[in-house]
């Protein structure tokens, strides 16, 4: 049996998606076979993401009602062996899938991968509670923004009263100039006001658009400072030990000069 | 000195990052309250069991609840008492 893992964030526009994306690739990278769900019906943006939006046939909706079997909506990444997408419908809202449906297609999916990822739509409503259903462990996005760890704290309580508890905790597009100003809360400050376990950190990484733009996750591009950070994530879940990511090395030649100063 | 390199440098942050964590405190201060009345019911039971011990008082009538206002959280509880005990407390 697979591990399914829920990747959720309450607040919208934090990288709940391209983490998905990454850790997928990441697992398969490694070796994992595993599946991606876009659980964001009537918003799918995984396929974009992961650059398969033109191989899609079938989606979850198309699943659950029982119009496909499972194996004929997943779409298999070519350049990634073992990675495949199930889709989110387009033309359906959050009600065409019900957390039981959910439950059962985690469960059926779990039988044939190593991991399971699931993207969950933004909010706390209906398209939440499906995309938490099936999960056995949830993985909570944030940016060092008020609102994002205001909604990040919200979804703890939500996903402890529905059972799901000691989600892990990665905190996205942090910005090591802004943290040393002292103008962007760090990570000490984050977890010690959500009382969660840290999974990683993510630099804030120009490549992480460009990835986009093109399609590829960044996690399969080694010159990618979020790349890296991701790949040390999956890392992580599969239960092995990884320092956190030294973000101060990229300090600039002045930061350089100071150290030689002995700063 | 070093400060003075900094600020030469423009490097000086306005440390905005206690504001962000002082105004996130005060928010989920709030946002957390949200209990359950499960929460509020066995809080109340605790709460009749320890008061007993020094006074009687009317369970019926007693009311608790979280007030919030702009800066803070209280428990509030307004709890008509019938009589005090005696020999629980003064003189002991």
């Amino acid at each position: 049996m697979g591990e399914v893992i829920v990747i959720t964030s309450g607040k919208g526009g934090v990288g709940k998606t391209t983490t998905t994306a990454n850790l997928g690739t990441g697992f398969a990278l490694l070796g994992k076979k595993v599946a991606l769900v876009d659980a964001d019906i009537g918003l799918r943006n995984l396929d974009v993401v992961m650059g398969l939006e033109n191989r899609i046939v079938y989606d979850l909706v198309d699943v659950t009602e029982g119009n496909c079997r499972l194996k004929q909506a997943l779409i298999r990444d070519k350049r990634f062996e073992n990675l495949y997408l199930l889709p989110a419908a387009q033309t359906r809202d959050k009600t065409a899938v019900s957390p039981e449906q959910m439950k059962e297609l985690c469960r059926d999916l779990a039988q044939d991968f190593d991991y399971v990822l699931i993207d969950c739509p933004a909010g706390i409503e209906q398209g939440f509670k499906n995309a938490i259903a099936g999960a056995d462990r949830a993985v909570i996005v944030t940016t060092p923004e008020v609102s994002a760890v205001r909604d990040a704290d919200r979804i703890i309580g939500l996903l402890e009263s529905e059972g799901k508890s000691n989600p892990k905790l990665i905190v996205n597009r942090i910005r090591p100039k802004m943290v040393k100003k002292g103008d962007m809360m760090d990570i000490d400050d984050i977890i010690e006001i959500l009382a969660v376990d840290l999974l990683g950190i993510i630099p804030e990484d120009e490549y992480i658009v460009i990835s986009t733009n093109k399609g590829e996750p960044a996690v399969a591009n080694p010159a990618s400072l979020a790349g890296t950070a991701y790949k040390n994530i999956v890392r992580r879940l599969m239960g092995e030990n990884v320092p956190l990511m030294n973000l101060e090395a990229d300090e600039g030649f002045f930061g350089r000069f100071k150290k030689i100063l002995g700063f | 000195m070093f400060d003075l390199i900094n600020k030469m440098f423009g490097k000086e942050g306005t440390g905005s990052k206690d504001i962000a964590k002082e105004r996130l405190r005060l928010v989920l201060v709030h946002d957390r309250v949200n209990v359950s009345p499960q929460f509020m019911e066995v809080l109340k039971e605790d709460m009749i069991k320890v008061i007993s011990n020094y006074m009687e008082i009317n369970e019926r009538d007693m009311e608790i609840n979280l007030t919030h206002t702009n800066t803070q959280v209280a428990l509030v509880a307004n709890i008509p008492v019938n009589r005090m005990k005696r020999g629980t407390i003064a003189g002991e």
